[in-house]
């Protein structure tokens, strides 16, 4: 077992992690979250080039002309592949179509069209509505069943951890302006699950030596039992980030905002469970009696 | 905790080749449809396109009102009650007046379960419309279940013209189903330019057939209505309906043997013949509109009286068009318009991508992983390993049995099992190492290791099993895929830690229980 004085770093990680809380607030208040079709609503193509000449300019040149608004292209992954999206305000059944016979004219034919989605507003409304019930029941399903395992003080940890790592994941996303779409969500829901789990592991460890250790102050209690598990913290941080790593760098364009996510969610939500989850403990002043009330 | 006996090994092995037969059974071809199973692929996998159509229901409102006034006419003229000034009074409700003597008693009237005026919805405990009074004016809106009541059977009617249309065109596996009580979700695989779908989808295919009228100004009874292909100007239709859609019994496409003028041929049932005769024996020389969704499709003069109930319409067709609007008239109107509020179309060539994409991405994860395990723990990572293996082809086997689909975050959900599943082996393997520190007997320290660090896995594991569950009822498409993998993910990987792992550590510790066991 390693004996790393985690505890001295106690306050100064809480003050690190409460000063990037606040930054990310400020920077979902003030710059807020690049929302994708799915959450705002309008038209994404995906469009392939198999004709060298055309490329993102002449793209740009030809979609400006089709009237449909402020019309946002990127590379997808590859250099031929490009992502198109626009926000157009109401139902146009011919849309897709319209669209096709315009870049025959301006650029040909040699391209193909791999993805079409299309969210009408009532949609995407609904979507952004379910996404944030779902992050919220979920929360609420975790605080009940940490509620039901352990006592009070550690709810209070275990959840302000995972509201650490949901709040810095999604500061992050507005930062660097990534998109959020639906799979954020279940990236989003999966961090807050994989954030418990590391949590719950390292307070079950100190709920056994809080009734091992009687003589022991929280303070060091906490430390020893972060020692104890901290093979396994680490051990299955990297077995995750190397599933995710591969994901993120071989499984696709689709998946890399998603992949993206879980990256970071799992960094933080190891790096929360030790150094959010554990203070929390300290400052809540929790000892042997608080867990020996629960058994009688 | 490290003791098997026998026949749960046996019960064990079995279980495993239950699994691996139906992982395997991806791969082959069986004839017998129970073990010919598969996992179905996902839109986002095979390519096709996701429809999600909503039905416009403010005509059905109306309409449903309108017959309410004729009804609602007749009715108090037969009971001889008096009442006045019956119309429609915004867009929910209808309002009428009466004389003061008769207040108390259209107020009965239309509390009354058993009368016909306003239908009682039993399973709703519910009136068709709620009534209000001030004086001696009524103003009668239709409930809250009386609009649920409309909108449920207008979608009835609307999902089995939607079921018709896609059949016709022939698609490959079309999945249709209700979505709340005004939407209709379509799902059609291998389809990667839904146009013609989406075409036949958004057209109402309301068909008339009314005279042109002769007068060129707007006239009581007359609409302005245009050309579909804008050949002539809007002239003025009579607003009497000769005949509609619903006196039609076949159409077809045809080409016109002498004209050489693709048309569509239609035939009509013994009540429409009737009519079409008698309009068009007094009515030679007129123009008769033929209109579709308010637009007119053409427009000729009647030559002869027609009879036998037949005809054809023209109107510059190619043959594409031509048997599409045949199509769209031997399946019927809608009840109401539709829009389509959301797509998603993936092509075959992106769906290809994205499963060796999948795949690279799980070969090289696992790998990795199995890479790591053996590097830290040897040969108990090798018993981490062969569960792992084991895990997956669970996983595998269950989505086969179940017949589940598998989108591409599902992939990444398994992926991302493959990380999390030696979680539960790491925390054995490294309270064991805590154990034997203070204990000497090695099959007790592995004994209590499996033990003590059962509470910490059920914990870990049932807080995600949380995540996904909830990402289950609440996530939608693809996002569901990625919910299933990673739920039954988190099942199999406890069975495969608890049954194959822990069988494996038993038979290894047993036969070197005489030598130091490293961890």
């Amino acid at each position: 077992m390693k004996n790393i004085q985690f505890n001295k770093y106690y306050k100064l990680f809480t003050l690190i992690s409460s000063g990037l809380a606040i930054i990310s607030i400020l920077l979902l208040i003030f710059k807020g979250l690049n929302f994708g079709i799915d959450f705002k609503g309008g038209t994404l193509i995906e469009l392939r080039a198999i004709d060298k000449q055309i490329n993102i300019s002449s793209l740009r040149s030809s979609f400006s002309k089709m009237n449909l608004g402020d019309v946002a292209i990127k590379n997808f992954g590859e250099d031929y592949d490009f992502l198109i999206k626009f926000e157009k305000k109401g139902p146009e059944k011919d849309l897709i179509q319209n669209i096709k016979k315009d870049l025959n004219a301006s650029i040909g034919s040699g391209y193909e069209i791999r993805r079409v989605e299309n969210v009408g507003p009532k949609v995407s409304a609904e979507l952004l509505k379910g996404g944030l019930i779902a992050i919220a029941v979920s929360l609420g399903a975790m605080l009940f069943y940490i509620w039901i395992r352990f006592e009070w003080q550690f709810s209070i940890g275990a959840i302000l951890a995972l509201f650490h790592d949901v709040l810095i994941t999604m500061g992050i996303f507005s930062l660097i302006g990534l998109e959020v779409n639906l799979s954020i969500v279940a990236a989003i829901l999966t961090i807050v699950g994989y954030s418990m789990n590391d949590t719950v592991v390292i307070f079950d460890r100190v709920r056994e030596n809080l009734k091992k250790h009687i003589d022991l102050k929280i303070f060091d209690l906490t430390n020893l039992s972060i020692n104890e598990t901290l093979s396994r913290t680490i051990i299955t941080s990297v077995t995750t980030l190397l599933a995710l790593l591969s994901i993120f760098l071989f499984g696709g364009e689709i998946l890399k905002g998603f992949s993206f996510a879980m990256i970071l969610g799992v960094i933080l939500g190891t790096y929360s469970s030790i150094f959010i989850a554990n203070p929390i403990l300290v400052n809540l002043k929790v000892n042997y009696k608080t867990i020996v009330k629960e058994e009688n | 905790m490290l003791y098997f006996s026998k026949l749960r090994i046996f019960t064990i092995l079995i279980a495993s080749l239950f699994f691996l037969f139906f992982t395997l059974s991806n791969f082959t071809k069986l004839d017998d449809s129970f073990f010919n199973k598969k996992i179905n692929l996902g839109l986002d996998l095979q390519g096709g396109s996701y429809l999600l159509l909503e039905i416009d229901n403010k005509p059905v409102i109306t309409k449903e009102l309108q017959n309410k006034i004729t009804f609602l006419k007749t009715y108090f003229k037969d009971k001889n009650i008096n009442i006045f000034n019956l119309k429609i009074y915004n867009q929910n409700s209808i309002r009428f007046e009466t004389d003061e003597t008769n207040v108390e008693l259209i107020k009965d009237i239309f509390v009354d379960k058993e009368d016909p005026v306003n239908p009682f919805y039993e399973k709703y405990k519910s009136h068709q419309f709620d009534l209000e009074n001030q004086n001696n004016i009524f103003t009668i809106t239709l409930s809250k279940y009386g609009i649920i009541e409309l909108k449920n059977s207008s979608l009835d009617q609307a999902i089995e013209i939607v079921r018709r249309r896609i059949d016709e065109v022939g698609t490959n596996e079309p999945n249709i189903l209700k979505r709340g009580n005004d939407r209709i979700l379509v799902e059609l695989p291998g389809l990667d330019d839904p146009m013609r779908i989406k075409n036949l989808l958004g057209k109402t295919a309301n068909l008339t057939f009314r005279f042109v009228s002769k007068s060129t100004e707007a006239e009581f009874g007359t609409d302005l209505m245009e050309f579909e292909d804008g050949s002539e100007s809007p002239v003025y239709i009579n607003k009497r309906i000769i005949l509609s859609g619903e006196n039609l019994l076949d159409a077809q496409p045809r080409v016109d043997s002498q004209t050489n003028e693709t048309v569509v041929t239609f035939s009509l049932d013994r009540v429409g013949a009737k009519r079409f005769g008698k309009a068009t024996i007094s009515g030679v020389g007129k123009r008769f509109a033929i209109i579709l969704d308010d637009k007119i499709i053409s427009a000729p003069v009647i030559q002869e009286a027609i009879v036998d109930g037949s005809g054809q319409i023209t109107g510059g067709f190619t043959f594409q068009s031509a048997t599409d609007l045949a199509l769209l008239l031997r399946s019927g109107a809608l009840p109401a318009p539709m829009n389509i509020i959301e797509e998603r179309t993936v092509g075959p060539g992106l769906g290809k991508d994205s499963i060796k994409a999948g795949v690279l991405a799980l070969i090289i994860g696992f790998s990795l992983v199995i890479a790591f395990m053996i590097f830290k723990y040897k040969i108990f990572g090798l018993i981490a390993n062969t569960a792992l293996i084991f895990n997956l082809f669970f996983l595998v086997g269950i989505l086969t049995l179940f017949e589940a689909t598998l989108t591409l975050p599902g992939i990444a959900g398994i992926i991302l099992t493959v990380g999390m599943a030696v979680d539960a082996n790491v925390l054995i393997f490294e309270r064991i190492k805590e154990e034997k520190a203070h204990e000497k007997n090695q099959l007790i320290a592995f004994d209590s290791g499996y033990t003590k660090s059962r509470t910490a896995i059920l914990d870990a594991n049932i807080t995600t099993f949380i995540a996904a569950i909830i990402l289950f009822f609440l996530g939608s498409g693809p996002i569901k895929g990625f919910s299933i993998t990673l739920g039954v993910g988190i099942l199999t990987t406890l069975f495969s830690v608890y049954f194959i792992a822990r069988l494996l550590t038993s038979l290894y510790i047993v036969r070197n229980k005489d030598k130091e066991i490293k961890i």
